[in-house]
């Protein structure tokens, strides 16, 4: 960032002199700090992916999932910190379920998108609270084909094809750019993501990592899962050989 | 659950349960302020119903069977009601009494279904978790004096093992091999119990065939029944929701009867 | 829905020293015939006309097929006033939702506001309502709503006092995916045939057909009216 707060930092309620809310741009910097997740829409379902930094040998394995279920047939990946993250999903969760007690129907991915956009940009209003560190992409199977929304932590949101956030966005996206995913299965766009997540973490800078992949489309019965484990070990497995190939080269260039 | 309410739509909503409020005096937790809430409540009364619900255990599973009828006092309103939900891979329920209490509560159940299947920890609903829940819920809605006006049976595998349950409106609730309620409970139920007697350890196509012959059993003789039923079947495989099933009647014996004497 | 007047027995005639009065005292009420039928590309609605409070006829040119959406209506039997208050809020809820998923309302969800009112208020309500509409995602539905407060979909469904005399015409005569002018015709047969048994319905029959192009109202009065047997 260009300059700190220079005392109109201190609430998300007051504007700096040239019209910045810095709690804000602070709560994308959590964001930025986090490891990589991005999603993408395929023609027949949306994919996930996240690069889990592992910060210590000592945690157990699989905890402290970065991709979430708010409702059966909607998924959520995020970036951020956790305990926002969490509490945010909660929140879709409940916006889902009150959506369905009230109309007796699935939320449309859309509606539930502003419902929690809503809620975020709340959060950038009051001095009392504090703006979620966290960006979420959203994704599901609708009745007229996949759909996926980012929200950020300023409370706007976006429709994607292909979205990335965290630390290495800026690559992710790059990669993510070469793909022509409107004409790809969700089956094909997981190997890729996986690729993706590898080739954009930082071996020296982050030690180890968790792969996390999941989907939502017409093969998983419109239904938000993880990736089976046969399909997990596949895309990592292709990931981690496209890796290697570009080291390769990379090392014949030399 | 949903917490935010019905049509709780407009707001944002309050940024967090029980902290401050923007503009608003704070409100500590457990105090609660303005008037309490009225306490007028009466019973409801039934009005679509349905009529029994049978469940048998077999060798490896459970089946339960329950016929399509929506009765609207002796009016056959609705002829295509189905009253076996399934809950999951492992559970069933059948309901009898009125429709809307049953459609209410299959709504509530659906949802907690959804809530536990995000979670993804690998916990859900158990046969015998689901009908200790009902006992609570029916419980606590007759210590209201609103009940829910049904009776419920549950029936799955439970730890592999077959599970049937019984729960009525006021929260009285049973295990046994066999269940029946409506009029089930009198007709049905002594056959079943005298079946299960010859032959404990009963094949689900005995279980079916007895099924089906309760089933035409209620037809003949419970004037809220009605000839088309459906039949769940519960086994290490899953849930089986079979039907409509309409079987085949015989009326021989009247060609018997001339006048009344 | 029948009268209303055994609703209220301390109000009765004893009440009034029996001089048939009892209309004073008495909640008005849609005794009522009203029917909703699917058809290929959409759903007839028709209803009688007649209000009436106790005995007394309070309208007899009601309009009981009530808009909730450019697409969606609902017909309206049981107590006028309690049906009428939940067809103003559901208007409410229908319109406020429109405008929130910028998307024509589909007829399930409307049935289902419906549904979850009637269900809330089930002991202080009387109100039997069929919901009938057209959206793109399931076409022409038919949903009925007893006063329990339950939701069923139906391929046609009849309510109302005059419901009970229309039975086994409806069974004998339903078709599924009629032309319009063959389902206009079975619905306009059927409130007619029960305009004829029950006191509690009479007047004129409305009648709306709805389908992707929107509402066509009709009004069949006198001799438009269909007739049959009649003279014992």
């Amino acid at each position: 960032m260009s300059s700190i707060g220079t005392g109109y930092d201190l609430s998300a309620s007051q504007f700096s002199p040239d019209g910045r809310v810095f709690q804000v741009e602070y709560a994308q910097k959590a964001v930025e700090n986090s490891g990589t997740a991005i999603g993408i829409r395929g023609k027949d379902g949306v994919v996930f992916g996240v690069e889990k930094l592992i910060t210590s040998k000592l945690y157990e394995a699989g905890d402290n999932k970065r991709i979430l279920n708010i409702d059966r047939h909607i998924g959520a990946a995020v970036a951020g910190l956790n305990a926002d993250a969490r509490h945010l999903v909660d929140r879709a969760r409940v916006e889902a379920s009150s959506y369905r007690s009230s109309y007796g129907d699935a939320i449309p991915l859309k509606h539930l998108t502003e419902r929690v956009s809503g809620y975020v940009h709340a959060h950038t209003l009051y001095s009392s609270v504090r703006p979620f560190g966290v960006s979420l992409i959203i994704g599901s199977m609708e009745r007229d084909g996949p759909q996926m929304y980012l929200i950020e932590p300023s409370g706007v949101s976006w429709g994607y094809h292909g979205c990335a956030i965290g630390k290495a966005k800026q690559n992710a996206k790059t990669e993510i750019e070469k793909l022509k995913m409107k004409d790809m299965t969700i089956k094909d766009l997981v190997k890729e993501v996986a690729k993706i997540i590898y080739i954009v973490h930082d071996e020296v800078k982050d030690k180890s990592f968790e792969l996390e992949l999941s989907w939502v489309g017409d093969i998983t019965d419109n239904k938000h899962v993880l990736v089976p484990p046969e399909v997990f070990v596949e895309a990592e497995k292709y990931a981690k050989l496209a890796l290697e190939e570009s080291d390769d080269s990379d090392d014949e260039d030399l | 659950m949903a917490t935010s309410g019905m049509f709780g739509n407009g707001n944002p909503g309050a940024l967090w349960t029980g902290g401050p409020v923007p503009g608003q005096l704070h409100n500590f937790p457990g105090v609660q302020n303005g008037a309490t809430k009225g306490s007028s409540q009466r019973t409801l009364n039934p009005v679509v119903m349905g009529s029994s619900v049978l469940g048998i255990q077999f060798n490896g599973g459970v089946v339960i069977a329950a016929d399509m009828l929506g009765s609207y006092g002796s009016l056959s309103k609705y002829r295509d009601c189905p009253r076996l939900l399934k809950v999951n891979d492992s559970t069933v329920i059948g309901a009898s009494g009125d429709y809307a209490d049953f459609q209410y509560l299959s709504n509530v159940i659906q949802q907690q279904v959804i809530d536990e299947e995000c979670l993804n920890d690998g916990f859900g609903y158990t046969p015998k978790s689901l009908h200790c829940w009902l006992t609570r819920v029916l419980y606590n809605r007759r210590s209201q004096f609103n009940p829910l006006w049904n009776t419920y049976i549950v029936a799955g595998l439970d730890e592999d093992k077959p599970y049937l349950g019984y729960v009525d409106k006021i929260g009285m609730a049973y295990e046994a091999p066999s269940l029946a309620s409506g009029f089930g409970a009198y007709l049905a139920l002594p056959i079943i119990r005298d079946a299960l007697e010859k032959k404990p350890d009963m094949a689900l196509e005995d279980a079916l065939r007895l099924i089906d012959r309760c089933m035409k059993l209620l037809f003949y003789r419970d004037a809220r029944a009605l000839n088309k039923y459906q039949v769940a079947v519960i086994t290490k495989a899953g849930v089986d929701l079979r039907g409509p099933i309409v079987s085949d009647t015989n009326w021989e014996v009247a060609h018997m009867i001339k006048g009344y004497e | 829905m029948a009268m209303m007047t055994s609703a209220f027995p301390s109000n009765g005639p004893e009440m009034l020293g029996g001089f048939g009065m009892e209309w004073l005292n008495t909640e008005v009420s849609t005794g009522t015939t009203i029917m909703a039928t699917e058809f290929d590309g959409g759903v007839i609605v028709g209803a009688d006309s007649r209000t009436t409070t106790g005995t007394y006829v309070a309208n007899r040119v009601t309009d009981k097929l009530t808009k909730v959406t450019d697409f969606i209506y609902c017909c309206r039997s049981g107590s006028a006033a309690d049906t009428q208050a939940i067809a103003d809020i559901v208007k409410y809820h229908i319109e406020f939702h429109r405008m929130e998923t910028g998307e024509e309302p589909l007829v399930n969800t409307v049935a289902n506001i419906f549904k979850q009112l009637c269900y809330d208020n089930r002991d202080q309500l009387s109100a039997g309502i069929i919901v009938a509409g057209w959206d793109k995602r399931e076409g022409g539905q038919v949903y009925s709503i007893p006063i329990s407060g339950m939701l069923h979909r139906m391929p046609f469904s009849i309510g109302g006092s005059g419901s009970t005399y229309l039975y086994g015409y409806v069974d004998s005569q339903y078709k599924p995916k009629q032309k319009k002018e063959d389902a206009l015709k079975f619905v306009a047969n059927s409130v007619s045939l029960a305009i004829n048994r029950d006191g509690s319905s009479g007047g004129i029959i409305r009648l709306a057909a709805i389908s992707k192009d929107g509402v066509e109202r009709f009004t069949l009065t006198g001799d438009q009216m269909p007739k049959f047997f009649e003279d014992c």
